[in-house]
């Protein structure tokens, strides 16, 4: 049920904004409204996410060592695993963010009759991911042709080279079909997995169904429903919006309205979901974090500042009461005056 | 805030990347661009302009497939006039200047079509007739 309410949902989206965009004079509100309101809600969200996470203190030092912790001279350190140096958290850190590294790690464990359980390396999911992702990043760079203008050697190189195969007119991107086929994995997954299915929420399967009509309705646009699809018209009103100056032609097919509101809504939904592991990947302190508790103490930054407190200290507070309650005291208190 | 350089620094960073347009644009838009209208002066295409300005790369790839992978030479007659299917053959007889009327647009959008691979420009079969 819960990827049914995910469907559900894109499609309610689809259809306000083709309807919408047919009423007159709704192309400016689909157009240029709601992508200004969308970018400002996702960097101001997702501002306000990173300084809420940074202004949480890390008590401990929390990294996770995967090799050998750098301690006498004579044992051999695993520098990547076990990072000690700054230099070593950023190889180790390039390594995540880049290459996905912690996915690759992944295992699958099976019960068999015995009963017996194996582990079993597990690449599948490392590698659609790593597809999906790459190729979302490609198709956002090569988007900043409708974004720039004039446009840059690099983007118009990009862009040729993601349409290499020159498959139909105009030709196919290769990431195109690599974000599809990613994302029909990793929605796949989350039904035919059974554990992963037992943990999966709306919130898991509502993101890539949004990401996956996103692609389609982009696909579509290109390939199939060409109609009002004047990509002139488009750019001017992507460079309009880029200057601040948008002008929006009244002829624009209602494919593009869908697609554009999909990606507001998925720009403003970016910084209040589990899509800001986008940032949260930087912040993970288990691997952001260099695994020096041997030579450096890590003192927790919400320790309350608490002054040292002898008992020598402790008992001249308190010896009055202490002698009263008949408890022993090191130093006797000085003779009082009404002893005399 | 802990980490108070690193976590600004990389804001910073994400949010400037984000408004990469704004910055790269300027604020100028640019001029638009404007295809070059047929200098002989003909108003009637093989379609509409609407459907020439989405469509006329499939259109053009058709046309290709026909000829060249189907020999299907059979004309094409709209409007009581006969076009030879080609891009030189019928679309370059009107608009025939590819600097100004083709290349406006496609460097407008950052579109390399493959049609000049093989296909000379105008200006192009002018300078190779010289030579000969």
């Amino acid at each position: 049920m819960k990827y049914a309410y995910s469907f559900l949902a894109v499609i309610a989206l689809i259809l306000i904004a083709w309807l919408g965009s047919q009423i007159p004079g709704m192309q400016y509100f689909f157009g240029v409204a709601v992508p200004y309101l969308a970018i400002m809600v996702f960097l101001g969200g997702f501002v306000y996410r990173v300084v809420y996470w940074a202004k949480s203190p890390v008590p401990f030092s929390i990294q996770t060592s995967c090799g050998q912790a750098k301690s006498l001279d004579f044992i051999k350190p695993n520098r990547l695993e076990c990072p000690t140096t700054n230099a070593e958290v950023v190889a180790r850190m390039a390594l995540e963010v880049l290459t996905f590294r912690s996915l690759f790690r992944n295992t699958k464990s099976e019960i068999y009759d015995g009963p017996k359980i194996t582990y079993e390396s597990s690449k599948w999911l490392w590698l659609f991911g790593l597809m999906f992702h790459y190729s979302f990043l490609i198709i956002v760079i090569r988007h900043l042709r409708l974004f720039l203008n004039p446009v840059p050697e690099a983007i118009a190189w990009l862009d040729w080279a993601d349409s290499m195969f020159e498959i139909g007119t105009p030709a196919m991107y290769m990431t195109d079909a690599g974000l599809l086929i990613g994302l029909l994995f990793l929605f796949t997954r989350r039904l035919f997995n059974r554990q992963v299915r037992f943990l999966s929420l709306l919130n898991d399967y509502f993101p890539l169904v949004l990401l996956f009509a996103i692609g389609v309705t982009g696909v579509l646009m290109r390939m199939f429903l060409r109609d009002g699809v004047d990509i002139n018209a488009i750019k001017q009103l992507a460079v309009g919006l880029a200057t601040f100056s948008p002008v929006i032609s009244t002829d624009i097919g209602a494919i593009f309205y869908i697609h554009l509101f999909l990606v507001c809504i998925l720009l403003i939904y970016f910084p209040f979901s589990k899509l800001m592991h986008l940032a949260g990947v930087f912040l993970s302190p288990t691997r952001n974090m260099r695994n020096n508790s041997r030579e450096v103490r890590h003192i927790n930054p919400w320790n309350p500042d608490i002054k040292p407190h002898s008992y020598a200290g402790y008992e001249d507070e308190f010896r009055e009461y202490m002698v009263e309650a008949g408890i022993p005291v090191e130093k006797e208190p000085t003779p009082q005056k009404d002893e005399a | 805030m802990y980490n108070k350089t690193m976590i600004i620094t990389g804001l910073v960073i994400f949010v400037l990347m984000v408004t990469f347009p704004v910055w790269y644009n300027g604020l100028d838009a640019g001029p638009l661009p404007k295809p070059e209208l047929p200098p002989g002066g003909e108003k009637e295409c093989v379609a509409s302009a609407a459907f020439m300005r989405d469509k006329h790369m499939q259109l053009l790839n058709e046309w290709r497939d026909d000829v060249l992978r189907n020999s299907d030479r059979v004309t094409v007659t709209v409007g009581g006039k006969e076009y030879r299917k080609g891009l030189q053959l019928a679309c370059m007889e009107c608009h025939s200047n590819k600097e100004k009327f083709c290349d406006s647009c496609h460097d407008y959008a950052a579109v390399t079509p493959t049609c000049w691979d093989c296909h000379l420009t105008p200006t192009e079969a002018a300078s190779k007739k010289e030579a000969h």
